[in-house]
């Protein structure tokens, strides 16, 4: 198990190098930030000023070193537009996009987990037909429409929840619900499948001809085997939401990382690019290593081989 | 005498708007403590029967007329209204009858310790604390000859061999001492030298527990060695039953004879095919495979130092038992797993090593026959397309020659429209024939050719074989586990044991003059039509 974190590290590490070059090319390829950081109507001599301030006007190389140095010490530099620590800007940020892809995950799964066993348990045709059909309507409609429709119910005509903003619990129900009600689509999908697949499986026959209940057999035979590719997807997407709610918190005008990221991208506050894609990359990796350790301690047959 | 099982007149039948009927006028019984052999091909409703008597049949079949009661207690009574509900089979199942299923790999939960499979089975029937039953867990596993049972239980399946798991399955199905127990091809799974240690371990347990015993099986060598009486099943009914020996000494039925018609014969091939003066078909010098272990330091060496020739139009079986380094050696002949050292020569020309380096014109000298026809032909392509595709590679494709193959292996041109899901087993052995051929090979390699087939299928395909290396002077490498199909069409027999040869010599020698202690075993561990029965008498209970 050693040797398989200290690998798991050692790709980290190479995947958060490349996340960094890859912004830093991509950065400063759009073209230097003096000129959109000032108005239109500034000289080239003020532009110029200002790249000079900021460090542009060195070689590229040492840009990058000093972007590598940076990151080691984890000084990212101060944002441009804020003057403030863009490290501490991130870490800021992050409480919301995490309580917002926490409750969003927990729900979707719990809830998909409690479906797909009600499904198996009862062996209801007409449950899997809706639940087929009211996640085929919800992914087939976006992200952004699916939040405007619930503003449009539950702020606009009923009044009853807030529409924008992080001010209290209430504000947490209808972004936490956008994103949910897609979790919990693709887990149902997901987990009805795999269960499905498990309930034809030999030890499953041989656990019910020993006797033992069908509802038993479901939670501690076919449920756990049938959870591990779910996990393994859970992981991926888990760490996705970390960094990528961004539609949503722009539509809520939730203050979290995605909004912050969008905002320093189109105005070229690369400190604060940098530190976020750092804490993304991060996030991600540790995400799924966690998840891919917990695999390899339910079953040891991905150990062995 | 009151019978443990009895079905009378059952008929199964696929559900849905057009049902089929599946197993028809299916009446049996088990005594007490008896051993009743059911006999039959695939899809003859053999299992269906016994399962039908445990509720478990399948989606897509269900119990359509007849009755059937357990210890006396009716289950199911069509006629009367009669059908047990889930609580009531629960309260049988694994008590008064316990099954034990074919393949102890998936029979088993591979996320969960064995020996908490086998407490789980435990508590089902008698309720007892987790320790306890762990406990009697180990007890259970001790008995059936799991050494270290404490230690081991703690381990999960994929840790067990093959002999070990189907053990926990009989420890399982013995947790409670069942009136029944139900054996569903319990070794078609495991060695010949395995099948008889746990033949023998039911016998055992039976002689401990009083239990009847109903062994499903497509062998009749294993049914004569283990069965008081016999069903002959086909197409869903029972064509004949009686007492075992009475049976296969005199067989009354047709299909009766036939099946035992199609049991390898106790005898060699009598007209070789070797063609001499033609190069040798394959010349395999010192072979040794390697495979890396993750977590292992030292490469695990499946193949140590094995040398093989074989002439124009012979045939050589290598034999043993799993693990021993037989597949290994073929992969190495084929290139798929090069050899790390040694030298192979097919058709009298040196070829390289690695199935990557060799010249298109070496890589067709050696082709492959796959065990399992299911999944060795993709599912999409048509019989035509299928045996096309290598000629297509090599452009030498025309639809004559495909025609002309399918021919040489008995399929039509109202075959090749199909496609594999639409042929039975034999017909898509015979497809993996053609496409092996379509090459023109020096080498055919058989892995396991017929293992996935009816005994009476078998017999056909062999005949094949035998029909198309007489044609074409081919070389065959035979790979089998099953030494009564080797005795039927080998030349010559080598028998490997942990990556070495122990014995070679000529089919006849080896099967009537065995001279290394290994080779005997595997001899002896075959059942036989004229076998000793085994264990003891039934115990009769008035």
């Amino acid at each position: 198990m050693l040797p398989f974190i200290a690998r798991r590290l050692a790709l980290a590490v190479a995947t958060v190098l490349a996340v960094v070059t890859i912004a830093f090319v991509l950065g400063r390829a759009t073209g230097e930030p003096g000129g959109l950081l000032l108005p239109d109507n500034a000289t080239q001599a003020e532009v110029d000023a200002l790249n000079a301030a900021l460090g542009f006007d060195r070689p590229i190389v040492v840009q990058y070193l000093d972007t590598l140095v940076g990151l080691v010490t984890g000084d990212f530099g101060d944002s441009y537009r804020l003057r403030e620590s863009a490290l501490g800007l991130v870490l800021e940020r992050v409480p919301a996009t995490v309580e917002l892809a926490f409750w969003a995950f927990a729900i979707g799964l719990v809830l998909a987990v409690a479906a797909a066993l009600a499904i198996q348990l009862t062996g209801s045709r007409v449950l899997r037909a809706v639940a087929g059909w009211a996640g085929a309507m919800r992914q087939s409609v976006p992200d952004f429409f699916f939040a405007l429709l619930l503003v449009l119910v539950f702020s606009v005509l009923l009044g009853a929840l807030p529409s924008l903003g992080r001010t209290s619990y209430a504000s947490l129900v209808l972004p936490v619900l956008t994103l949910a009600t897609g979790q919990f689509v693709m887990y149902l999908r997901l987990l009805d499948a795999s269960l499905s697949e498990q309930a034809g499986q030999d030890f499953v026959r041989t656990a019910i001809a020993q006797g033992q209940r069908r509802s038993t057999v479901l939670f501690t035979r076919m449920l756990p085997n049938a959870a591990l590719p779910v996990l393994g997807m859970a992981g991926l997407n888990l760490g996705g939401l970390l960094g990528g709610t961004v539609v949503v918190e722009v539509v809520f005008a939730w203050p979290g990382l995605g909004k912050l990221l969008t905002d320093a991208v189109s105005q070229r506050d690369f400190p604060i690019v940098q530190a976020g894609l750092v804490f993304v990359a991060l996030a991600f990796v540790i995400v799924n290593t966690a998840v891919d350790v917990l695999v390899r301690r339910i079953d040891t047959r991905t150990a062995a081989a | 005498m009151s019978a443990v099982l009895r079905i009378e007149d059952l008929r199964i039948e696929t559900t849905g708007d057009a049902p089929r009927a599946l197993v028809d006028g299916v009446s049996l019984h088990v005594d007490r403590g008896e051993a009743l052999g059911v006999v039959g091909e695939s899809g003859s409703g053999k299992s269906l029967t016994v399962l039908a008597a445990l509720g478990l049949l399948p989606v897509g079949t269900r119990v359509a007329g007849g009755r059937i009661a357990i210890d006396e207690h009716v289950l199911v009574d069509v006629g009367a209204g009669v059908w047990a509900g889930e609580r009531e089979l629960r309260a049988l199942r694994g008590r008064t009858a316990a099954m034990v299923f074919q393949d102890p790999m998936s029979s088993l939960d591979p996320l969960r310790a064995v020996g908490a499979q086998v407490a789980s089975a435990v508590r089902v029937h008698a309720p007892m604390s987790r320790r306890a039953a762990r406990e009697r867990a180990v007890e259970l596993l001790t008995s059936v000859g799991v050494r270290d049972a404490a230690e081991r239980a703690g381990t999960r399946p994929h840790q067990w061999s093959g002999g070990m798991r189907q053990r926990a399955m009989i420890a399982m199905a013995i947790a409670h001492d069942p009136l029944l127990l139900i054996a569903d091809e319990p070794t078609t799974a495991l060695d010949v030298t395995v099948q008889a240690q746990v033949m023998d371990l039911l016998a055992e347990v039976r002689e401990r527990t009083g239990s009847a015993l109903v062994l499903i099986t497509h062998d009749l060598g294993l049914v004569a060695e283990n069965s008081d009486r016999l069903a002959v099943m086909h197409h869903g009914r029972v064509v004949e039953t009686g007492a075992t020996r009475a049976v296969l000494d005199a067989p009354a039925e047709d299909y009766t004879k036939r099946l035992m018609a199609a049991m390898p014969a106790e005898s060699e091939r009598t007209a070789p095919a070797v063609r001499a003066g033609e190069p040798d078909a394959l010349v395999a010098d010192r072979i040794v495979v390697e495979y890396r272990v993750p977590g292992r330091k030292a490469p695990v060496r499946a193949v140590d130092g094995v040398s093989l020739r074989i002439a124009a139009g012979e045939t050589v079986a290598v034999v043993g038992e799993s693990g021993c380094g037989k597949s290994s050696l073929a992969k190495a002949v084929l290139g798929v797993q090069p050899a790390i050292e040694g030298a192979v020569v097919l058709g009298g020309e040196p070829v390289r090593k690695e199935l990557a380096a060799r010249t298109a014109a070496e890589r067709e000298r050696a082709q492959i026959v796959f065990q399992d026809p299911y999944s060795a032909l993709d599912p999409r392509l048509t019989v035509h397309e299928l045996v096309a595709e290598p000629l297509r590679i090599r452009r030498a494709y025309t639809r004559a020659a495909v025609t002309k193959l399918l021919e040489d292996v008995g399929l039509d041109e109202g075959h090749a429209k199909r496609l594999p899901g639409q042929l039975s087993g034999g017909q898509r052995q015979r497809v993996g024939i053609a496409r092996a051929l379509a090459l023109r090979p020096k080498l055919l390699v058989l892995d396991e050719p017929v293992s996935a087939l009816d005994v009476s299928i078998q017999a056909q395909v062999l005949e094949l074989l035998d029909g198309l290396q007489r044609e074409h002077g081919l070389g065959y490498l035979f790979i089998s586990h099953d030494l009564g199909v080797v005795r039927s069409i080998a030349d010559r027999v080598v028998v490997m044991q942990q990556g070495r040869v122990v014995e070679e010599a000529p089919t006849a020698q080896i099967f009537r003059d065995p001279q290394h202690p290994f080779t005997r075993q595997l001899l002896d561990a075959v059942p036989r039509l004229d076998g000793p029965r085994r264990g003891r008498r039934p115990l009769r209970v008035s």
